[in-house]
């Protein structure tokens, strides 16, 4: 008995150093030395690609929603709308995902009102456009998510709809390796090739 | 066509790595692997043991028990203090007594439960010098156990079963720790965040929006996390979350690693037990449960959700999307669902409470055939030896002879041990479950109304139960209630059936090896598989059947109702 506590103590102290300590700062070392883009966040000018932002404004194409409800403005909970994606299960900084059920009254009533949301600004929402990422921050669209919202961007930009639909092809990126899971669009990056497109459109 | 091609790849992947890996493993536990040794004696020296001295099942089971506690009240005090620890960079205070003991727990039966947001709760060094250490050291513990267990077949008339600390070192240093590593700089240069530097906040200029972005040393957590069958994140998320789970690529590599040593393992139970047909024979009874679940799953997922249905989006070609990445696909995520509920990984790419109902079941009963098909690094393979000696149990009636496995007699003392492994998980899950919904504390847990708020609570004892660890996450956890009950639902779930694994590995060793004849009941043919099968199904089926119909199968069937 007091052998096994001894020992289980030794290991106990031996597990910390190395799989803890050695482990988490190794990786954090070969992280850092050729992977500092990545394992830093993925961080650009604008954000990072790896996170949602919301897109409130008609001129930008938009993301999928929050699992706040449409676009995080819940004023009643103090929760400023398009300011932080980071919110889920009201706790601010916390990502995660709505969690009703299929057969949750909440979701329907829900998804009605991220409907009408989309009715408002002209668009025709597709499934993804209309219900919550496992994250809460999905930075991803389908390029069919992202061609839906062609008229309305079109409207506020004055950026043709071929010239958006060309843009949505280039940012578009097929199924991983050809085969690995769906093709996606990355919001940001699809609205900072927007960006470039409405500053140098000739006037 | 994508989906197939994910199929193809993996069935190809774990293929050669039960071969590879199933025979790599047998000669690390019989000793023949020392590139390490440099490191692996002095650890032995320090903690006064070697190779050489064998210990009894008894003395075994001591020191593994005497050093889980150890573990838990480690844990415990490292979540209890970390205010006062560094790399803190949030300055994240003490967790609260109740949460801790229940996060320690879960850590250490290889649970991963969590009633937490990691990103909110935990500092760095609690993340990786307290939850990450347990995610190497509680599935060594449980493939420790599990070689014991194959030991007891392999050996005769021996009075000693290994050495625990030899069995858990040589697992750490060898297997787990190097294939943990190599995954981790696959996560993070795919995208997974790797720095002990604070949240950073960013403006986009763009879209005038100021975010704050968590960060934290989360890609090289994230391989040991799937490999060791652990299942516990860092952020809240899971795997859904893009900094633990960035692509396509990183999510089928997270497949890949929750299946490849539980099914590896049955390779190296053939390997030394000296008769590789034995071992495939196990593999086939998983493959094929495991396969069915996959197919079942997968299907009612590509089926739309019907709350978007009812609001008015009827066709919905791309499956049930509420709660999934776009990144994933609704198959891809049911099948990630589906690894990590037929293992005890518990992982989550997606929101699974927001499963269409029979997917959540496909999810739910994954689990309650007691996480054999194939189930969790060690946890698997013991678990379904248990049910293979009752099988060969029924087989040896059905004949009407003695019944043997392996050359071992199988005798009364056997066959009580199996039975008590076999039913702890159903009965702790059950009577827990029927506590849980006939009190208050217990029914103020569930988030959605109606069958579906009853199945929140059935999943979380089940979950736990099984040291599975994955959530109807809409349940809120982190109450007195649930943090208690939860925890001696863990502890039951681990030790209640690791010891008379234990003992019935020390009682298969002591026995003689009995020569086969004519008259033998054969255990490594498609029969027997079909036999295993049979008492997974049946064991899991029975008890389970009436719970399961009052939450997913009410849900599924009342047509057109919400709640």
């Amino acid at each position: 008995m007091i052998a096994h506590l001894r020992r289980s103590l030794i290991f106990a102290l031996i597990s910390l150093v190395l799989f803890g300590f050695v482990y988490a700062l190794a990786g954090t070392g070969v992280a850092q030395l050729f992977f500092y883009h990545q394992a830093n966040g993925s961080i650009g000018t604008n954000g990072s690609t790896m996170i949602g932002q919301n897109w409130a404004s008609s001129r930008w194409f938009h993301g999928r929603p929050d699992d706040m409800g449409p676009y995080a403005a819940n004023p009643k909970k103090g929760i400023p709308g398009g300011d932080n994606p980071l919110v889920a299960n009201g706790i601010h900084g916390e990502s995660g995902a709505t969690n009703l059920g299929p057969r949750s009254k909440v979701l329907v009533a829900n998804t009605k009102a991220l409907i009408a949301y989309w009715h408002k600004l002209g668009v025709n929402p597709t499934p993804d456009l209309v219900t919550t990422s496992g994250s809460g921050y999905d930075p991803d669209i389908t390029p069919q998510d992202a061609i839906v919202q062609i008229p309305m961007v079109s409207r506020a930009t004055g950026v043709t709809p071929a010239a958006l639909k060309r843009l949505i092809a280039e940012y578009s990126r097929g199924p991983q390796f050809g085969f690995l899971g769906s093709s996606t669009v990355n919001v940001l990056k699809l609205n900072e090739g927007l960006a470039r497109l409405v500053n140098h459109r000739p006037r | 066509m994508g989906f197939t091609w994910t199929i193809v790849t993996l069935v190809v992947a774990l293929a050669i790595t039960w071969r590879y890996l199933g025979s790599y493993m047998a000669s690390v536990f019989e000793g023949r692997v020392h590139f390490l040794g440099w490191l692996e004696r002095p650890i032995y020296r320090v903690l006064g043991t070697s190779p050489e001295h064998e210990q009894t099942w008894k003395r075994y089971a001591g020191a593994m028990i005497v050093f889980s506690a150890v573990s838990i009240s480690v844990t415990y005090l490292i979540v209890r203090i970390q205010g006062s620890l560094p790399f803190n960079p949030q300055h994240l205070g003490a967790v609260a007594p109740a949460l801790s003991f229940n996060t320690a727990v879960s850590f250490v039966t290889n649970t991963n439960w969590q009633n937490y947001g990691g990103e909110t709760t935990m500092s760095y060094f609690s993340q990786f010098g307290a939850l990450a250490v347990q995610q190497f050291v509680s599935p060594a513990v449980g493939i420790a156990v599990a070689i014991v267990l194959v030991r007891g077949f392999a050996r005769r008339e021996s009075s000693t079963v290994g050495n625990f600390w030899v069995d858990i070192t040589r697992c750490l240093l060898y297997i787990l720790t190097p294939i943990a590593f190599l995954a981790g700089i696959v996560f993070v240069a795919q995208g997974a965040v790797q720095t002990l530097a604070g949240p950073v906040v960013v403006h986009d200029a763009l879209n005038r929006v100021t975010q704050t972005i968590p960060r934290g040393p989360i890609g090289f957590m994230e391989a040991i996390k799937q490999l060791g069958t652990n299942g516990g994140g860092f952020l809240n998320a899971n795997s859904a979350a893009p900094f633990e789970n960035p692509t396509a690529l990183t999510n089928w590599l997270s497949i890949y690693l929750m299946l490849a040593i539980p099914f590896a393992l049955t390779y190296t139970f053939g390997k030394m037990v000296g008769s590789v047909r034995h071992g495939a024979a196990l593999l086939a009874a998983m493959v094929l449960i495991f396969g069915a679940w996959v197919g079942f799953t997968s299907y009612a997922e590509h089926q739309g959700n019907p709350a978007v249905a009812a609001a008015g989006i009827k066709h919905q070609p791309s499956g049930n999307m509420e709660g999934k990445e776009v990144r994933f696909g609704d198959t891809s995520s049911a099948l990630f669902g589906v690894a990590a509920t037929n293992t005890s990984t518990g992982a989550a790419n997606a929101s699974y409470d927001s499963f269409t109902p029979m997917g959540g079941f496909g999810l739910l009963t994954g689990m309650m055939l007691g996480e054999v098909t194939p189930g969790g690094d060690g946890s698997g393979l013991y678990t379904l030896l248990v049910y293979a000696i009752i099988a060969v149990f029924i087989g040896g009636l059905m004949i009407g002879r003695t019944p043997e496995y392996l050359g071992k007699k199988i005798q009364a003392k056997e066959v009580k041990l199996a039975g008590m492994a076999a039913l702890i998980m159903p009965l702790t899950v059950l009577i827990i479950t029927a506590i849980a919904v006939s009190t208050h504390a217990g029914r103020a847990g569930p988030l959605n109304a109606g069958p579906h708020g009853f199945t929140e609570i059935l999943y979380a004892i089940t979950s736990q139960g099984n040291n599975n660890g994955s959530a109807f996450a809409g349940l809120t956890g982190n109450t007195a209630f649930y943090n208690v009950i939860g925890a001696i639902d863990m502890i039951l779930g681990r030790f209640a059936i690791m010891i008379p694994a234990l003992a019935l590995g020390g009682a298969l060793a002591a026995k003689k090896v009995v020569p086969t004849s004519l008259g033998t009941f054969r255990t490594d043919n498609p029969m027997f598989v079909g036999l295993v099968i049979g008492v997974i199904v049946i064991i899991g089926g029975l008890t389970f059947f009436p719970a399961v119909s009052l939450g997913p199968i009410v849900e599924q069937l009342s047509h057109g109702r919400f709640f």
